[in-house]
């Protein structure tokens, strides 16, 4: 792998009263990505990987990483319209959209917002809408299980993604802290979707891909075909040995993948 | 001074802490018994009643989905109480409004329960513990906010007498706010807030609301106490804070034998050996500053716990200054010792029951207090007192 901390560069902009930090990287085809609920650093192996073949623009959402959050903000909504404006400056014309988990809900909130700014849209074990029954969560309450049984849903391999916090730097424990705080403004209720965003999928008519890690205990498979059901143009991949993060877990199979489609 | 009765009204009658997961929340009521739950109720409002025979007050506290606090309504038992009681003042601490989703709702029911009573109410708010915020659906994310926004929502719904005003804030949105009835007292009930951080103490004080702080022990209260007067004295409310802006709640037995008493008291301590709950409870996102949160993630929970867990026997909660319990000069002793260390406080707020302290039993504990203690107690810190620590008052 190359020295990934040369990759991908680092910058900040101001947006709507928001410092919005950004990762910066490769050459190619603008590709805008927008992380998990865990954030993104400039070492983000998976990014390391697309930016070979893209050029990465992968911005840490407002409160999370070091962006900061405006009093105003308290919804996946108004992190999509902060990245609209995002897209506006950054001028790339049309670009392709990965989103991650709670990023694949701003990604989808995007591509109703301005379809025709989309190529194409890749959902990485993402939320956003509700499928079941009003009397089951669609997906598991994060906010109210221990470490270990989270660890264990999202995780094919829990062992390997252990994080040891009685060593790890302060800054990056309180960045944990942080984001999952954001992650409760903007999720908690209701809880990891919007209920009218299913009503406006079908205004994205471009091709997308929505994948999902076959260990994922978040996302389930059949959230994930109700998901994928609700958009015009929409297919569905599995990703062997990956939880609910394959960009962690499996790297190089989820590169293929999304290039293979990207690219089609 | 003033002595309050609060009983949290558990239901204690629960399987082994070994067959359940935690005492709050996800406990099932399949473990609750309605025909015992209706004794309890019976028993605890004639405990109230007893303590306003005795010259107490009375207090009151809400939970949700737990054991520990069967009160999930606590307006409901307020307005009972507001009946069957005569002449106690009645404290409900409090009114969880950053969990209320409309606070406009909550100033009709203090309006009504100050009328109700003939102006005998007291107004508590408090932001509510972590483990409230499942039960609530309520986000832990900018709750002080949500909570000071509400607070100064229910204050203009009390004052505002010429026909609908409205609000159009941060957090909540009301067109037509016109209450019936309005409260009793004018302008308004006294207003209490509890908080546990000097940082919300300092806010608590610069706005004049009584102070209430639960089981800080010597320092942390003197803390929390610090803040409060320096709040107030910046917020320009004169030099001089009475004591009837501070209270504090604390476990409190007191029996004719140091025997029978510290009996009494190891029962009382079920309420802090029962809650038992787990970390992700305990710890909702968004409830505490980042900052305090990493040291939490980090171990300090634990650490912390393990210095809760050295606290349960009587001695070492004494000690601590989270339990007042002995005979009737060693609680007075016991008292004014705090008081003195904190500066000086007006509500001493008494946890006299908990657990599978019997009605006898607590009812010896109450009088005993009332006949005994907190006489000396009146006697020696009037409400006009003052509230300051020692160096302050030598400096002046």
């Amino acid at each position: 792998m190359t020295d990934v901390a040369n990759t991908l560069e680092r910058r900040t902009l101001s947006i709507a009263g928001a410092e919005i930090e950004l990762f910066e990287g490769g050459q190619g085809a603008p590709l805008l990505f927008l992380h998990s609920g865990q954030g993104v650093t400039a070492g983000d192996p998976f990014l390391a990987l697309l930016a070979k073949e893209r050029r990465v623009i992968a911005p840490s959402h407002p409160g999370f990483g070091k962006s900061s959050l405006p009093d105003w903000a308290d919804s996946v909504d108004d992190m999509a319209h902060i990245y609209l404006e995002l897209m506006d400056r950054l001028d790339h014309g049309k670009v392709d959209l990965v989103g991650c988990s709670i990023g694949g809900w701003i990604a989808a909130e995007i591509a109703t917002k301005v379809p025709e700014r989309i190529k194409r849209l890749v959902m990485i074990g993402p939320v956003g809408v509700k499928i079941g029954t009003p009397d089951k969560l669609d997906i598991p309450d994060v906010f109210a299980m221990p470490q270990e049984k989270f660890a264990k849903l999202i995780f094919h391999d829990p062992d390997k993604f252990r994080p040891d916090l009685k060593t790890m730097p302060e800054e990056a424990i309180a960045a944990m802290v942080r984001n999952r705080e954001t992650l409760a403004l903007i999720a908690w209720e209701p809880y990891m979707h919007n209920p009218k965003l299913k009503h406006r999928l079908h205004r994205v008519t471009v091709p997308a891909l929505f994948v999902r890690g076959e260990s994922d205990g978040l996302v389930s498979a059949q959230y994930l075909q109700g998901y994928a059901g609700l958009l015009p143009d929409a297919r569905t991949e599995t990703i062997a040995k990956a939880g609910h993060s394959p960009q962690l877990e499996q790297p190089q199979v989820l590169l293929t993948k999304v290039l293979a489609f990207l690219n089609a | 001074m003033k002595a309050w009765h609060f009983s949290e009204n558990a239901y204690p009658y629960l399987p082994p802490a070994d067959e359940y997961e935690s005492i709050r929340v996800n406990l099932p009521n399949k473990n609750y018994d309605p025909e015992k739950g209706a004794k309890l109720y019976d028993r605890f409002l004639d405990e109230w009643l007893i303590a306003e025979d005795e010259g107490m007050e009375i207090m009151l506290n809400e939970h949700h989905q737990t054991a520990t606090c069967v009160d999930p309504a606590a307006p409901i038992v307020l307005g009972a109480l507001a009946r069957l009681s005569k002449k106690a003042r009645l404290l409900i601490l409090g009114n969880p409004v950053a969990n209320r989703r409309q606070p406009v709702r909550v100033a009709e029911e203090m309006a009504l329960v100050d009328v109700l009573s003939r102006g005998r109410l007291e107004c508590g708010f408090v932001r509510g513990v972590p483990y409230e915020v499942l039960p609530a659906n309520s986000n832990p994310v900018r709750m002080n906010e949500r909570q000071w926004e509400a607070i100064d929502l229910i204050v203009k719904a009390w004052t505002s007498h010429d026909g609908p005003v409205s609000h159009e804030g941060r957090f909540f949105h009301h067109r037509n706010i016109n209450i019936w009835p309005r409260p009793y007292q004018q302008p308004h009930p006294p207003i209490w807030v509890s908080t546990t951080s000097p940082g919300g103490a300092q806010q608590v004080g610069t706005r004049g609301y009584v102070q209430a702080t639960f089981l800080t022990g010597f320092d942390g209260t003197r803390k929390i106490f610090d803040s409060y007067r320096k709040g107030w004295r910046e917020a320009g409310r004169g030099n001089d804070v009475p004591i009837d802006r501070l209270a504090y709640a604390a476990l409190v037995y007191t029996a004719d034998s140091e025997q029978r008493a510290y009996e009494g008291a190891d029962k009382l301590l079920w309420y802090m050996r029962a809650n038992k709950v787990p970390f992700h409870y305990q710890y909702p996102p968004g409830y505490m500053p980042v900052s305090a949160m990493a040291q939490v993630m980090r171990g300090a929970a634990l650490d912390q716990h393990a210095a809760l867990k050295d606290k349960m026997v009587v001695e070492k909660a004494v000690e601590a200054g989270i339990m007042m319990a002995g005979t009737p000069d060693q609680v007075y002793a016991q008292v004014k010792r705090f008081y003195e260390h904190v500066g000086g406080f007006g509500h001493l707020l008494i946890m006299g029951q908990a657990g599978f302290l019997e009605h006898d039993d607590t009812v010896h504990g109450i009088r005993t207090f009332a006949r005994e203690v907190y006489p000396r107690l009146n006697a020696d810190y009037p409400d006009t007192a003052i509230s300051s620590v020692q160096q302050e008052r030598v400096v002046a």
